[in-house]
């Protein structure tokens, strides 16, 4: 290890920003009149003084501005000031009352007003779509858009390995997405792969699939000759395999931790 | 510019260095400049069959330890002064040959104009093998017709693929060749031993020549004369086809079909 004379000495971080998650209250306003809300708001805190004392709280005025409604955000903030509450952001509100409520420190936002997520939604559904429809193996499900939560990340695609040339005894592949084998895999040679494996030719050689674990992936080859073969670690070595299945184009997949050897001719 | 092969294999005893005397000396009785390195280090056995162990002075590992010159560790043939031989150290190991080493003595092998530089690899995977197939531009793999030399050749062309200079450097690949010795026709016949297209199902090479089992290939080693010289012999005929064929000639097989089989044809199986 080369120490780096140009390195400065350890010295502890004075901040440092993290990623977080909060839970407030939002209220959402059905009426413009100031004299109603604050009736109706003293009312809500007298059944409940502990939980709204000292609460963060995001005011909504969508339903107020789609009647049209005149409505000064800076009354309103001071309102619920003085009834102790503490508004942390406007949602839903036009442009002058959203400048009204940064003059004021109310950070507005825009993100979580209800159109604005509803559209988000779709898209990761889409996203979700594209990937599910995108995966061999799995069968079409035309429920799993709607099953899968919004909020997965949005998974990145990692390009096939692809090899024209044969793969020896002796020699190991390993690729972090799917294989595909132009050539011949010789006795004795070994190729893993994260997904599913693709052999155009003799596959002699020992086959992993999903290495990782995912009991998705498959085997195809257009010649099964393969001194072990496996899916996610469930594997058959080649004195299992039957005459019916040796030699001929075959695909393999796992289905309750057995694996299936099918003609695919 | 020197074209450097590698003769290997892998599996010990299929014919590599009788291979390796037969196709430098039919090279260099075609008139081009050769010479035959044996990297059998510690087992020196070329000059044997070379014929020319009396005359061995300085070896390999002198040179590459720059306790010889090249020109003083190169034997001249007696048959033909345009083939030469660097016989192996056999006091020393594997260990002596360093890639350094072994790169310079090729570097000054061609520029002292070899057309041909002829490697006789050790069997085995290790050291020796590995240095004398790095620097190659062709290799000839060696094969006997029978299950644990075919994967040692499959797993020889790997390391080929792998692990040579060609390979690293991301250039043309090395030229393989298959060179099936010891064949019996007959006893690929009667299944006992795997036939030609057996091998080639698995390695799948261009096949330079078939040489037939021959006794007269354990005579020319006893004697010190390569075999290609012997061209009443099958083996020798078989071996000069080779050097014609990687030479570029085109000359059909021989030796694949089965001499009884052919006489069985004419005498209506009563043989």
């Amino acid at each position: 290890m080369s120490i780096d004379p140009q390195r400065k000495p350890y010295t502890p971080p004075v901040l440092e920003f993290k990623s977080s998650t909060f839970f407030a209250p939002v209220l959402i306003l059905y009426n413009h009149d100031l004299h109603l809300i604050e009736q109706s708001l003293n009312e809500k805190i007298s059944q409940a003084s502990d939980f709204f004392k000292n609460s963060p709280l995001i005011f909504d005025v969508q339903e107020l501005n789609k009647e049209n409604n005149e409505f000064d955000v800076t009354v309103l903030i001071e309102l619920l000031r003085k009834i102790g509450l503490f508004p942390i952001g406007i949602r839903g509100g036009n442009e002058q009352q959203n400048n009204q409520a940064q003059k004021l420190f109310i950070p507005v936002d825009t993100v979580r007003s209800n159109e604005g997520s509803s559209e988000l939604a779709k898209e990761q559904e889409q996203v979700i779509a594209i990937t599910e429809s995108e995966q061999p193996g799995s069968p079409p499900k035309t429920n799993a858009v709607v099953d899968k939560p919004t909020n997965v990340p949005k998974p990145t695609a990692i390009p096939a390995t692809l090899i024209s040339h044969p793969i020896r005894s002796g020699q190991r592949i390993y690729a972090a997405g799917d294989l595909i084998v132009m050539s011949q895999v010789s006795a004795g040679a070994e190729i893993m792969a994260e997904g599913n494996i693709h052999v155009y030719n003799t596959l002699r050689g020992r086959a992993l699939a999903g290495v990782q674990g995912n009991k998705n992936s498959r085997i195809f080859c257009s010649d099964l000759q393969a001194e072990l073969i496996s899916i996610a670690g469930d594997y058959k070595t080649s004195e299992d395999l039957s005459d019916n299945v040796r030699k001929k184009p075959v695909q393999i997949y796992l289905q309750d931790r057995a694996l299936i050897i099918k003609d695919i001719a | 510019m020197a074209r450097i092969i590698v003769v290997t294999s892998g599996k010990g005893g299929v014919g590599k260095t009788t291979t390796s005397a037969a196709i430098a000396m039919g090279l260099a009785k075609r008139g081009h400049k050769t010479a035959v390195i044996d990297f059998d280090v510690g087992l020196r056995n070329l000059d044997l069959i070379m014929g020319c162990e009396r005359r061995v002075v300085y070896d390999f590992i002198n040179v590459i330890n720059g306790e010889a010159s090249i020109s003083q560790a190169l034997i001249r043939d007696k048959n033909c002064n345009m083939l030469y031989i660097l016989p192996a150290s056999q006091t020393r190991d594997k260990d002596a040959l360093s890639l350094d080493g072994v790169g310079r003595v090729l570097d000054e092998l061609a520029a002292d104009d070899f057309k041909y530089i002829v490697c006789d690899s050790p069997a085995g995977i290790e050291k020796g093998a590995n240095l004398a197939l790095y620097f190659a531009d062709d290799a000839f793999v060696v094969t006997n017709p029978e299950i644990s030399s075919v994967r040692d050749s499959d797993r020889m062309l790997g390391i080929l693929s792998s692990k040579s200079r060609r390979a690293e450097r991301n250039e043309d690949p090395v030229k393989e060749y298959l060179l099936m010795t010891r064949y019996d026709a007959s006893r690929v016949k009667s299944g006992e031993m795997l036939s030609l297209d057996d091998v080639q199902e698995i390695l799948s090479l261009e096949l330079l020549g078939i040489i037939p089992e021959s006794k007269s290939v354990l005579t020319a080693s006893n004697q010190g004369v390569p075999v290609i010289l012997n061209d009443k012999s099958e083996a020798g005929q078989a071996y000069a086809d080779v050097v014609a064929r990687y030479l570029g000639e085109k000359i059909p097989h021989r030796f694949v079909e089965s001499k009884k089989g052919f006489l069985r044809k004419i005498f209506g199986g009563r043989l």
